[in-house]
């Protein structure tokens, strides 16, 4: 019974931390239709961040700040918003397609440097030893399932909340505005590039938390968890919970994970063990084509409200 | 100081350079940049690889590591691989360009192409595989470069690519056609060209070239599912450092990056290969947008 409700736990914390990322490409796809093939890069950025201040000292790497973990997600959510900031600079002036082009290459180079800095990141071994919330009662894994579930919950709803007074807000309502008729925004006043760059550093500095969040979840972190599939995996959440809805976001994570664990588990138990990388293989290739058929036959996603603002 | 690395990126470029003249083609006459074109070079590779399995390999030809049926193998794989670029058309993106968003075909891509790059993985496992095992002798040609019979073999297949293309843009009705389409895509109609003609050998040539390219990294290289992701960076920073549709735009930006990655490799450190192709395209779209051989945006 406890190990169910700990796996319930553990299962809802995952799902929340995606969900969270998928807030941040809500803000800027859904809101702002601007795409970013990079989100793993810009998680990265966040869960670097926040492990390298926060850790005790290790030879060979920078550290040993012992920044507070409330610090090191702020500081993670800052850092994620300039180097988003700093993209949408050199791009968001130019043709949509080059922030897509030049985000997939901020993955690249930062899954590169992840693996490669050894002094800044600890190279292909990661950071370990991330301070978790509430590391005392570790031994208590009800207690600290349940507890960290909270903070996760928490971080969840205070973005999602502050995410749904935004898009209501005057600053939201210029960004949708952007979206539907540029021309018109413009022509009331409002710089479209600027608007738009703020989005996406708003989107990115979610997406930062969110990968901060995830590290000190887990306790550690290696540049291999930050690879394109994760940012396809976002994707598919929200396109399944509907681009534009934040609520929708939420549903598409928690769903879309939940078929992800459940496909990967199914084919865990009746796939012979050296057929399971194929199988993973496979369960990739499912997902990108559930992607294109969402965007053939229902563009707006399943968990969107029908009515409402859009 | 060893000069070796000019080769290497000779031939690195000319790689590059032929995946990005399917981009930079997709891109100014379908409008969207094209995420899945990395995978068509590896589902290339892996058709000629097939191909070669069926109809057999034969004893080398000279100082080549292969003989004539891989040559044959790569024109039946470059037919194969447009194939699957216009069954993907016609599937999926001819069908979303219709709705006129050109971001969700972008995005289409993105998801194609992970979907057919993990069918690889599952078709063939990660692990790479090659089309020959077998050693090759690199001969010195002055200077401390030494080339081996492959490198000089595909050097000439990709110059004879790369000139049929221009003569192919510059002389042929058609892709006359294809340039008038993607400077004015609505005068190209009222002159009535036929936009599916144009939209159709787009597909083919991008999806042969890619092909091509993908069987030269086979040859040289290796085979393996992820091929044409790691090369979906340096392509797209050709295309744009070449200005989008210019064919010996993509050429040049192609040889550009690949003789700045041999150089970086040379002499900032093998693992920061990969970072080249960013630093360039980032400052290519902070200094010039446009690229080298691009017109300014209408």
């Amino acid at each position: 019974m406890i190990d169910l409700f700990g796996y319930g736990a553990f299962f809802l914390s995952t799902a929340l931390i995606f969900g969270l990322m998928t807030l941040g490409l809500n803000l800027q796809w859904g809101m702002t239709g601007l795409f970013n093939v990079g989100i793993a890069g810009f998680v990265a950025i966040g869960a670097y961040t926040s492990a390298i201040l926060t850790t005790p000292d290790v030879a060979d790497r920078v550290g040993g700040f012992g920044w507070p973990i409330l610090l090191g997600w702020c500081a993670a959510a800052a850092v994620t918003a300039l180097a988003a900031a700093f993209t949408g600079y050199a791009t968001l002036r130019l043709k949509s397609d080059y922030l897509a082009i030049t985000t997939f290459g901020v993955a690249v180079v930062v899954h590169l440097v992840a693996l490669n800095a050894q002094s800044l990141t600890g190279g292909p071994f990661g950071v370990a030893f991330i301070p978790r919330p509430f590391a005392g009662v570790q031994d208590q894994a009800a207690l600290f399932n349940a507890l960290n579930l909270g903070v996760i919950a928490v971080v969840t709803l205070t973005v999602y909340l502050a995410l749904e007074r935004l898009s209501r807000s005057p600053w939201g309502r210029v960004l949708r505005a952007l979206r539907e008729d540029e021309r018109a925004a413009i022509a009331l006043g409002k710089s479209a590039q600027s608007y738009r760059i703020q989005a996406f550093a708003v989107g990115g500095a979610v997406m930062g938390l969110a990968g901060a969040v995830q590290g000190h979840f887990i306790g550690f972190i290696a540049p291999n968890t930050y690879l394109p599939t994760l940012t396809f995996q976002v994707w598919a959440m929200l396109m399944v919970g509907g681009s534009g809805s934040n609520r929708g976001a939420l549903l598409g994570s928690i769903v879309v994970w939940a078929i992800w664990v459940g496909s990967g588990s199914i084919s865990a138990a009746i796939v012979p063990a050296d057929l399971q990388a194929r199988a993973a293989a496979l369960q990739i290739s499912a997902i990108g084509v559930m992607l294109c058929l969402i965007l053939l036959w229902r563009p707006s996603g399943f968990f969107a409200p029908r009515s409402g603002p859009k | 100081m060893n000069l070796q690395f000019l080769l290497d990126g000779l031939i690195a470029g000319s790689m590059i350079g032929l995946g990005a003249i399917g981009v930079t083609l997709t891109y100014s006459i379908l409008r969207f940049s094209n995420f899945a074109h990395g995978d068509f070079m590896a589902w290339g590779a892996y058709a000629a690889l097939a191909v070669v399995g069926v109809i057999g390999g034969s004893t080398p030809m000279g100082p080549l590591s292969f003989g004539w049926p891989l040559l044959a193998a790569m024109v039946v794989a470059m037919g194969l691989t447009a194939l699957l670029a216009l069954a993907l058309d016609w599937v999926l993106f001819a069908r979303l360009r219709a709705r006129g968003q050109s971001i969700i075909v972008v995005m289409a891509s993105f998801g194609a192409s992970m979907a057919l790059r993990s069918l690889l993985e599952f078709l063939f496992t990660s692990s790479p595989t090659y089309f020959s095992r077998a050693i090759q002798i690199a001969t010195p040609i002055g200077l401390g470069i030494r080339i081996t019979g492959d490198q000089v073999a595909l050097l000439i297949l990709t110059l004879a690519l790369v000139i049929g293309m221009h003569l192919f843009m510059s002389r042929s009705q058609r892709g006359r056609e294809m340039r008038a389409y993607s400077q004015n895509p609505a005068l190209a109609r009222v002159v009535g060209i036929d936009v599916a003609k144009v939209v159709r050998a787009t597909w083919i040539i991008g999806a042969a070239l890619a092909c091509a390219s993908g069987v030269m990294v086979g040859v040289l290289v290796q085979i393996r599912p992820m091929m044409g992701l790691d090369l979906l960076l340096p392509i797209f920073a050709a295309a744009i450092l070449g200005g989008i549709g210019s064919v010996p735009g993509a050429v040049l930006g192609g040889l550009i990056i690949g003789l700045s990655e041999a150089a970086a490799v040379q002499f900032v450190g093998a693992e920061w290969r990969a970072a080249v192709a960013f630093v360039i395209l980032m400052a290519v779209l902070l200094v010039r947008p446009m690229g080298l051989f691009g017109v300014a945006e209408r």
